[in-house]
């Protein structure tokens, strides 16, 4: 064995290592977690807080507007409830499909096709 | 100790500061925060203070949680990611101490207070909204406009959309508070029943008690997990904007 003169395997490992690390370009970082509907315990812990943000935000909303903005009160809240139900209820959709909450997703293959493409 | 099962969320004052009328004191909340840093950081340099090249058994966890995290982000993100890395990293790291030291008995957990989370939320939000709009410009609110779907469905989609966004930091802030709240809540209405139960029916709290805490581990690093890759998947969003 020779201690002194530095070990060949090492240099080669250090540029096969280089070249992994500058090949490694995931496909538009949209892999793992995004891909795949989430499992388990994972889904659970996420699903009830998306649905309740969405309520809590929409009726949050509506409850400003019409305090601080208009003064229709309670009108624009109950609208909002509505509307932010809907979004709760999008949220938790988009958690199960696996889109993870895609703000405005569009399906890659088909982006201009009319039709509801959740 | 009292028996209230909420009295560990309980702020104390331990060095009182007031700035300009805003009380800014130090409280147990913030000693928990400081020791949650002091014990990343000891864990991270010294760990990393041999840098040998077959790492030792320290070494290998700090390097595990970096690989991992680096991971997280090339998987979510990809390579445009790796310069919000170091953001993500930290509060990965943060979240997860500061479950794992809230779990020690007597410790605090600040993770169970909705202003912390609430605040590490908003800032996730708040820089993840400048970084799309700063790399698209006005292009980014085609971002509320889903794809596919009629005109006149618009005037109702749009504002649902927005919603939606605007709920991201509410739920990434809920869902950690919440989950570290009630575990521990929990944990604590479940002792209480130990010693009244007495040394026959004590046993049945103290059990659930056991399974309790293994799964609170789990909790404890699930939840950091989760709020680091909503915070990728939010980077993603509005790097890539679909």
């Amino acid at each position: 064995m020779s201690d002194d003169k530095p070990v060949p395997e090492l240099d080669e490992f250090e540029t096969r290592l280089k070249k992994a690390q500058g090949n490694s370009k995931a496909p538009r970082g949209l892999k793992a977690a995004t891909n795949e509907p989430p499992k388990g315990l994972g889904l659970a812990l996420r699903c009830g807080a998306d649905l309740v943000a969405g309520i809590v935000v929409g009726a949050g909303i509506g409850y400003a507007l019409d305090t601080f903005v208009f003064d229709t009160k309670p009108w624009l809240m109950v609208l909002f409830f509505f509307l932010g139900s809907a979004a709760g209820i999008m949220n938790v959709f988009r958690t199960v499909q696996g889109l993870d909450m895609a703000v405005g997703y569009k399906d890659p293959q088909k982006p201009d096709e009319k039709d509801s493409n959740f | 100790m009292s028996n209230n099962p909420l009295h560990q969320f309980e702020i104390n004052t331990i060095v009182p500061i007031e700035i300009a009328g805003i009380d800014a004191s130090f409280t147990n909340s913030a000693v928990a925060m400081v020791a949650t840093v002091a014990v990343v950081s000891i864990f991270l340099i010294m760990g990393m203070g041999g840098r040998s090249l077959v790492p030792g058994r320290w070494q290998s966890m700090a390097e595990l949680s970096y690989s991992f995290v680096a991971d997280m982000v090339r998987d979510n993100v990809g390579n445009e990611g790796r310069k919000y890395f170091p953001i993500i990293f930290s509060l990965f790291m943060f979240i997860l101490f500061g479950n794992f030291l809230g779990l020690l008995p007597y410790s605090f957990t600040f993770t169970s207070h909705v202003a912390v989370t609430f605040a590490m939320a908003m800032a996730v939000f708040i820089g993840v909204t400048l970084i799309g709009i700063a790399r698209h410009g006005l292009h980014f609110f085609t971002f509320f406009v889903p794809g596919g779907v009629p005109a006149v469905m618009l005037p109702l989609l749009v504002p649902i959309e927005i919603i939606s966004y605007l709920s991201r930091p509410v739920s990434l802030s809920i869902r950690l508070f919440a989950n570290m709240t009630a575990g521990h809540t929990m944990m604590k209405v479940f002792a209480a029943f130990i010693i009244p139960l007495g040394f026959l029916g004590g046993w049945a709290p103290f059990a659930v008690d056991v399974a309790l805490s293994g799964f609170e581990f789990l909790v404890a690093f699930l939840q950091a997990y989760v709020f680091a890759v909503l915070t990728c998947i939010y980077l993603n969003d509005s790097i890539h904007l679909h």
